[in-house]
């Protein structure tokens, strides 16, 4: 199985935690889901629908891991990201972060969900009562530096 | 010099497409084809100071040179996760 990905396929944690754990030197795995909540600023969530351009989502997913390889040195990184339609407590993002320590496998984990809001190509189509809207968050620029260090300081909060 | 224009989510609403084909002159930039765009689809000029821009699917500046069968991309603000 491939560490990064933009998939269709319903999402599962269970093999990335398998493929960052493979090997014995790590004493820590952290892991993040990220699930279709049914609310969002006062709306009644019934469905999202991600759009990705994937090829450029999988590249800026992996340079992202490569990212945190600098941050946090040795740590093994898997991240799956889903598209498509997606019901209410659906995963979208699944990662999985393995570390000598905690702390590491933590901050690896928090950064990468950070930085994947900052600059993956991926948008969010949110289907709620009454009508419909594109989620749109940040402007993607790998190489702003202070949405960097913020997506660093969070991981570190 | 003929390129390619992928457009994403909102973008790709108000195209009414998300793949489209141009034709460009020589020595067009990313912003040619961005204010090319704009032109056809007005609704696109509030995205201007808030899109990114990509050439062949990594990140590229409006001001880099496109050569002939080039993909463009323009990615209004991301939201996954």
């Amino acid at each position: 199985m491939n560490p990064i990905a933009v998939t269709p396929a319903e999402l599962q944690l269970d093999p990335l935690i398998r493929l960052v754990s493979n090997g014995g030197g790590h004493g820590a795995v952290a892991t993040f889901i990220g699930v279709v909540r049914d609310n969002n600023l006062n709306r009644r969530v019934t469905h999202l629908e991600y759009e990705a351009y994937e090829p450029m989502a999988e590249r800026a997913l992996a340079q992202i891991c490569g990212e945190a390889n600098q941050e946090w040195p040795g740590t093994r990184l898997a991240v799956h990201h889903r598209i498509g339609r997606l019901g209410i407590g659906e995963a979208s993002i699944v990662i999985a972060a393995a570390s000598a320590h905690r702390a590491a496998a933590f901050a690896a984990c928090r950064y990468v969900i950070e930085r994947v809001k900052q600059i993956v190509p991926i948008w969010k189509h949110e289907f709620f009562e009454g009508g419909e809207v594109w989620i749109e968050g940040a402007t993607a620029n790998p190489e702003d530096e202070a949405a960097r260090l913020e997506a660093v300081r969070r991981a570190c909060a | 010099m003929r390129v390619t224009v992928r457009l994403f989510a909102r973008l790709r609403d108000i195209a009414g497409s998300g793949d489209l084909s141009r034709d460009a002159p020589a020595g067009a930039t990313v912003g040619d084809i961005w204010r090319g765009l704009v032109a056809e689809f007005p609704e696109m000029a509030r995205y201007e100071s808030s899109i990114s821009s990509a050439v062949n699917a990594d990140y590229a500046k409006m001001a880099a040179a496109l050569a002939d069968g080039d993909e463009v991309a323009f990615l209004p603000p991301v939201s996954g996760g």
